[in-house]
């Protein structure tokens, strides 16, 4: 009457396959990406259709490149380029182009209890 | 005038699943004042009393332990029939239901470990779907399920270990006294 007998021992590594299955394929179900211009939401779109967005701020005009299911800000006229270095987002990432007010947002579509 | 008197006889399976639903009440209490980071998230330790009264008394004595400590656990912590109180019912009827198939799988391959997982597992299924269906319609809960899941492999994992710590214990019978 040991505690571990082997079918548990299969049970608990279906168990942790299924979890760890789960945890890989997790969707990253981000697919809004909502871009903001001084504060205001100036588009909320979906990563579905491949464009290049322009955004007009105080300093110019930033591109933001949907591409694949991806989103980057591809060209930026801040001096430091810290939005264009930051590449493509990842789920729930953000890229700030401070200088020109401008920030693009990655995430999932907001559920909350008004949906209810 | 003659007073009436309404005797209840109880039985001594009665008193045994009387003593052993306590037991699982205690562990709900006690549990319910663990502050825990997200709701639903539970260890689940009346489970343990559970499994070990299937172990000694057989199903029938298990789900009347179970469905007793659901019912007056609920009554203390004064969720009575609120959805908190579905869900732990959703839970207990499916991880019950599990156990009464998973306990006429061979003994030599699965003890109670083994057990304990599938019930934790049934458990949280029953409680997702309840969700899903009932409480929260149209809310995706896919990316939960892994930090549920993987909650109730480790909770599963842990109560199933000290069933079978607690049946290498001597049997209550030999060292209880009579009080009564």
């Amino acid at each position: 009457m040991s505690g571990l007998r082997p079918g548990d021992i299969l049970l608990l590594l279906a168990g942790l396959a299924l979890v760890a299955g789960l945890l890989l394929r997790a969707p990253a179900t981000a697919d809004r990406v909502v871009i903001q211009q001084a504060g205001q939401t100036f588009l909320e779109t979906s990563l579905r259709l491949d464009r290049v967005i322009a955004v007009p701020g105080p300093l110019g005009t930033t591109e933001v490149e949907i591409k694949s299911g991806r989103v980057r800000v591809k060209a930026d006229p801040s001096p430091r380029q810290l939005c264009v270095q930051q590449g493509w987002l990842k789920a729930g990432e953000a890229a700030v182009c401070l200088p020109n007010r401008v920030s693009v947002q990655l995430g999932r579509a907001a559920y909350d209890s008004l949906n209810y | 005038m003659t007073a009436s008197i309404i005797e209840l006889k109880a039985s001594l399976e009665d008193r045994r699943i009387a003593a052993l639903a306590a037991a699982g009440i205690g562990l709900t209490l006690a549990e319910a004042a663990i502050p825990l980071p997200i709701p639903g998230l539970k260890p689940g330790l009346a489970n343990i009393v559970t499994l070990l009264v299937l172990y000694r008394y057989g199903w029938r004595l298990a789900a009347w332990v179970a469905l007793l400590r659901i019912v007056a656990g609920a009554l203390f912590l004064g969720s009575f029939l609120t959805p908190t109180f579905a869900l732990s019912l959703a839970g207990g009827l499916a991880s019950l239901l599990i156990l009464a198939g998973a306990a006429r799988l061979p003994q030599t391959w699965f003890g109670p470990v083994g057990l304990s997982l599938l019930a934790a597992f049934g458990h949280i299924g029953a409680q997702l779907l309840l969700v899903d269906v009932w409480l929260m319609p149209g809310v995706s809960l896919i990316g939960l399920l892994p930090l549920f899941l993987g909650a109730a492999w480790v909770t599963g994992l842990i109560n199933g270990l000290i069933v079978a710590r607690l049946m290498q214990a001597p049997q209550p019978e030999s060292r209880q006294t009579v009080t009564a």
